[in-house]
C-alpha cells in the first residue's frame, strides 16, 4: 500500500502554485524535450504508454490523437472536458484544486502533438470555486510565458525543433449533465443549447466550428506530462498492462473514509473499499456497488471478490470502469429507492432529441416509482427490463445506455428485490443513511488526498 | 438596454476574439448578466442577443436549457441541496427536507424577504463530502441538519454566509484570473 505511485496528486504541499510546481520540475526539462521531438513522436510516446481516457469510455488516448488531420491548413482545437457531472464522480475537482498546472502542461503537450493552437477548458458552472483556481493557474502560466504567444521565446527550440505556442481559455458551464458528452460540449461552447450531435462526422473530422477537434478528460491530460517524463514504456508497466497507470478513485456512500484515492489500475475493488476507504460503517455487509459512476452496471456484494478496477477486468466482471466513481451501499440499503433516484436523474437530464431516450427514461422512472410506492405488479419487473433494453443502441448519444444500464442490470442481478416488492403489504425502507453516525463520533473525512490543508 | 458599460462591452469584444465567433460568448455574457441582476429578464436576453449576434429566441432557448440560469428572481442566497445517490446514502434527502421546512418554501421557491431560494439539485461533485448543501458558490460538505440550520440562521442574521468547515482554500486571485 505504501508504494503506490502518486502521479497525479503527489504529496507536495502547495503544488498548485506555479513556483512550487516549477521547483518540482514542472514546465521544465520534459516540456523542452517535447518541443524538440516531432509531433508524431510525442503521440507515439503516448501510444506506447497505453494511456486510456479517464472520462468514461477508456478509449486509447494516443490513438485518438492520431485521428487528427496533420498539417496546418485548418484551425484545430483541443476541448478539455472538466464537466464532471456524473453522480458519484468528484475526481477532476481534486486536480483543479491540488495540481492544475500538471493538467495545463498536459494540455500544452497534447496541443503540440496535434499542432493545435487553441485549447478550451470547459468546467461545470457549479464548480465556480474551482474554476477560479484554474483561471488563476492559467493566468500564472501566461504571466510566466509558459502558455500563450511568449512560449515561442520561453521554449526556444534548439536544432530542428518547432517554435510553438498555444492559447488556453477557461469556459464556465451553466448546469447540464448532457454537456459532458463530447459533441454536446461542442454545441454548448459554440453558444447553443448543449445538444449532442449525430456521429459521424466524428470530432476529429468536424468538431468545434466544423474544425478538427480532440476532446479529452482532465485526468487523461494530467497523465500526459508524467508519460513524457518517464517514457511511455515505463508508464505502461504501472498497474494493469491493458489499462496502465494510476486512477483517481472517488469512493462515496457507505464507507468510513469517503474520498479520492489515487491507486494503480488493477487494484481490487475490495482493497479500495476496505483498506483505503476504511471499510463499511458498523462492519456491515455490502449489498451493492456501482463501480464507475451512476451510469455503470451495479455489482452485487457477493460478486466483488477478486474484482479488479480497470477497464478490461471490470468488463469481465460484468460492469465498466466509467469515471472510477465507486458508490458503496451496505446491506440495509433500499436498492429500489436508489435506482429510482438514478432514473429520476436521467429522466431529468435527457435532452429530449431521441424518442427512445426521452420517453424511455420517463417510463423507467414511472415504473420504478410504482415499485417504490408499493404499487407495482409482477409484470412490471419484465417491463422494466424490456424498456431499459430497448433504449440501448437506439439513441444519438450514450446517455441512453447510461440511463438503461443501471436499471437493466439491477433487475438482472437483484430480481428477488423486485419480486419481494410486488408482494402486498410490504414495508418500504429508507436508503439507510449513515449521516446520523457522525454524531456518534465518526470523523468526517472529506476529500482524502494527502496534502489537504483545511481550515 | 444598457446593462453593460462601454468598457464591459469592450471586454466582450476582446473575449470574442478568443472564440472566433461572437455567439460562443453567450454563456459568459449570460453569466455576467446574472451576476449583475440576479436573474435574466427579457430585456437582458435582448441585450445578450445583440452582443452575441444571435436571435433573441436563441437566447431564450439557451437560458431555459441550463439549470443554473434563472428566468425569474431568486433569493440573494440560492440554497442547493443534493439528493442524488451518494448524498442520499448519507442523508441527503433528510437534509433537503430539513432545509425545506426551515425555509418554509418548496423547490424553486423563494422566501418572502427575498433572502433565500431553494433547489433540490443533482450531483454537484461533492459526493465524497456527502451530504452537501451549497449557498450560491459556497459548498458545505459533510453537513448535519443542525449545522445546516446554523448556516441558514447565520446567513439570515449577518447578510453573508459563514465560512464552511471544510473548504478548498482559494489562492489570492490576480486580475488576470478572469482572462
Ligand atoms: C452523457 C454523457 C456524459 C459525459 N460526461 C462526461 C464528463 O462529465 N466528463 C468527461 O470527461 N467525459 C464525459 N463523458 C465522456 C465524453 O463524451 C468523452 O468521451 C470524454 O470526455 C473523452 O475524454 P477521454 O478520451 O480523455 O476519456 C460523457 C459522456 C456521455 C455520453
Ligand atoms: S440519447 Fe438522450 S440525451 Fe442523448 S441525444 Fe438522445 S435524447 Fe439527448
Ligand atoms: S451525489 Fe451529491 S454531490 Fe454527488
Amino acid at each position: 500500500m505504501a508504494d503506490s505511485p502518486k502521479l497525479i496528486l503527489p504529496d507536495v504541499p502547495g503544488l498548485r502554485n506555479i513556483e512550487t510546481y516549477m521547483q518540482h520540475g514542472g514546465y521544465g526539462e520534459t516540456l523542452r524535450k517535447v518541443f524538440t521531438m516531432s509531433p508524431t513522436a510525442v503521440t507515439d510516446e503516448v501510444k506506447k504508454s497505453g494511456l486510456r481516457g479517464r472520462g468514461g469510455a477508456a478509449f486509447p488516448t494516443g490513438l485518438k490523437w492520431s485521428f487528427m488531420p496533420k498539417g496546418n491548413e485548418k484551425k484545430k482545437y483541443l476541448l478539455v472536458n472538466g464537466d464532471e457531472s456524473e453522480p458519484g464522480s468528484f475526481k477532476d475537482r481534486q486536480i483543479f484544486e491540488f495540481n492544475p498546472h500538471q493538467m495545463i502542461e498536459g494540455i500544452l503537450i497534447a496541443s503540440y502533438a496535434m499542432q493545435i493552437d487553441h485549447a478550451y477548458i470547459y468546467i461545470r458552472g457549479e464548480y465556480e470555486h474551482w474554476i477560479k483556481m484554474v483561471r488563476q493557474a492559467v493566468a500564472e502560466a501566461y504571466d510566466r510565458g509558459v502558455v500563450g504567444p511568449r512560449m515561442k521565446d520561453t521554449f526556444k527550440p534548439s536544432g530542428d525543433g518547432i517554435a510553438y505556442s498555444v492559447d488556453i481559455t477557461v469556459h464556465k458551464g451553466a448546469g447540464a449533465y448532457i454537456v459532458g458528452e463530447e459533441t454536446a460540449m461542442m454545441s454548448s461552447l459554440e453558444g447553443d443549447r448543449g445538444y449532442p450531435r449525430v456521429k459521424p462526422p466524428f470530432p476529429a473530422a468536424s468538431g468545434l466550428w466544423h474544425s478538427p477537434t480532440t476532446i479529452n478528460n482532465i485526468e487523461t491530460l494530467a497523465n500526459v506530462p508524467v508519460i513524457l517524463k518517464m517514457g511511455g514504456d515505463a508508464y505502461s508497466k504501472i498497474g494493469d498492462p491493458k489499462h496502465p497507470g494510476t486512477l483517481l478513485f472517488g469512493v462515496s456512500g457507505h464507507v468510513n473514509k469517503p474520498g479520492v484515492y489515487e491507486l494503480p489500475t488493477g487494484t481490487t475493488l475490495l482493497d479500495i473499499i476496505n483498506k483505503h476507504a476504511g471499510g463499511v460503517p458498523g462492519g456491515k455487509k455490502i449489498k451493492m456497488v456501482i463501480p464507475g459512476g451512476s451510469s455503470m452496471p451495479p455489482l452485487r456484494g457477493e460478486q466483488l471478490e477478486g474484482v479488479k478496477m480497470d477497464a478490461e477486468n471490470l468488463k469481465a466482471a460484468g460492469s465498466a470502469i466509467g469515471t472510477g466513481g465507486i458508490m458503496v451501499m451496505d446491506e440495509d440499503t433500499d436498492i429500489i429507492k436508489v435506482l429510482t433516484r438514478i432514473s429520476k436523474f436521467y429522466a431529468h437530464e435527457s435532452c429530449g432529441q431521441c424518442t427512445p431516450c426521452r420517453e424511455g427514461t420517463g417510463w423507467l422512472l414511472k415504473i420504478l416509482q410504482r415499485f417504490e410506492q408499493g404499487n407495482a405488479r409482477e409484470e412490471d419487473i419484465d417491463l422494466l427490463h424490456d424498456v431499459a433494453f430497448n433504449i440501448e443502441g437506439r439513441t444519438i448519444c450514450a446517455l441512453g445506455e447510461a440511463a438503461a444500464w443501471p436499471v437493466r442490470f439491477t433487475v438482472e442481478r437483484f430480481r428477488e428485490v423486485f419480486e419481494q416488492r410486488v408482494k402486498p403489504g410490504l414495508k418500504i425502507g429508507s436508503p439507510n443513511r449513515v449521516h446520523a453516525l457522525r454524531k456518534g463520533g465518526l470523523e468526517p473525512v472529506q476529500i482524502h488526498v494527502p496534502m489537504v490543508e483545511r481550515v | 438596454m444598457a446593462i453593460f458599460s462601454n468598457e464591459e462591452l469592450q471586454e466582450f469584444t476582446e473575449l470574442q476574439k478568443r472564440y472566433g465567433k461572437p455567439a460562443a460568448t453567450l454563456l459568459p455574457v449570460l453569466w455576467r448578466i446574472q451576476e449583475k441582476r440576479g436573474w435574466i429578464d427579457s430585456d437582458a436576453m435582448e441585450e445578450a442577443a445583440a452582443i452575441c449576434q444571435v436571435p433573441k429566441s436563441h437566447v431564450e432557448g439557451v437560458v431555459q436549457f441550463y439549470t443554473m440560469f434563472f428566468d425569474k428572481p431568486m433569493g440573494r442566497f440560492h440554497v442547493q441541496v443534493c439528493t442524488n445517490v451518494s448524498c442520499m446514502l448519507r442523508g441527503g434527502e433528510e437534509l433537503y427536507n430539513h432545509v425545506r421546512q426551515q425555509l418554509g418554501i418548496e423547490n424553486h421557491g423563494r422566501t418572502e424577504n427575498g433572502i433565500f431560494s431553494l433547489e433540490e439539485v443533482e450531483c454537484m461533485g461533492a459526493c465524497g463530502g456527502a451530504p452537501m448543501m451549497a449557498l450560491n458558490d459556497t459548498f458545505y460538505e459533510c453537513v448535519t441538519t443542525e449545522e445546516a440550520s446554523k448556516v441558514l440562521a447565520e446567513t439570515q442574521r449577518a447578510g453573508v454566509n459563514p465560512k464552511p468547515k471544510f473548504v478548498a482554500q482559494l489562492p489570492e486571485l490576480s486580475e488576470a484570473a478572469n482572462r
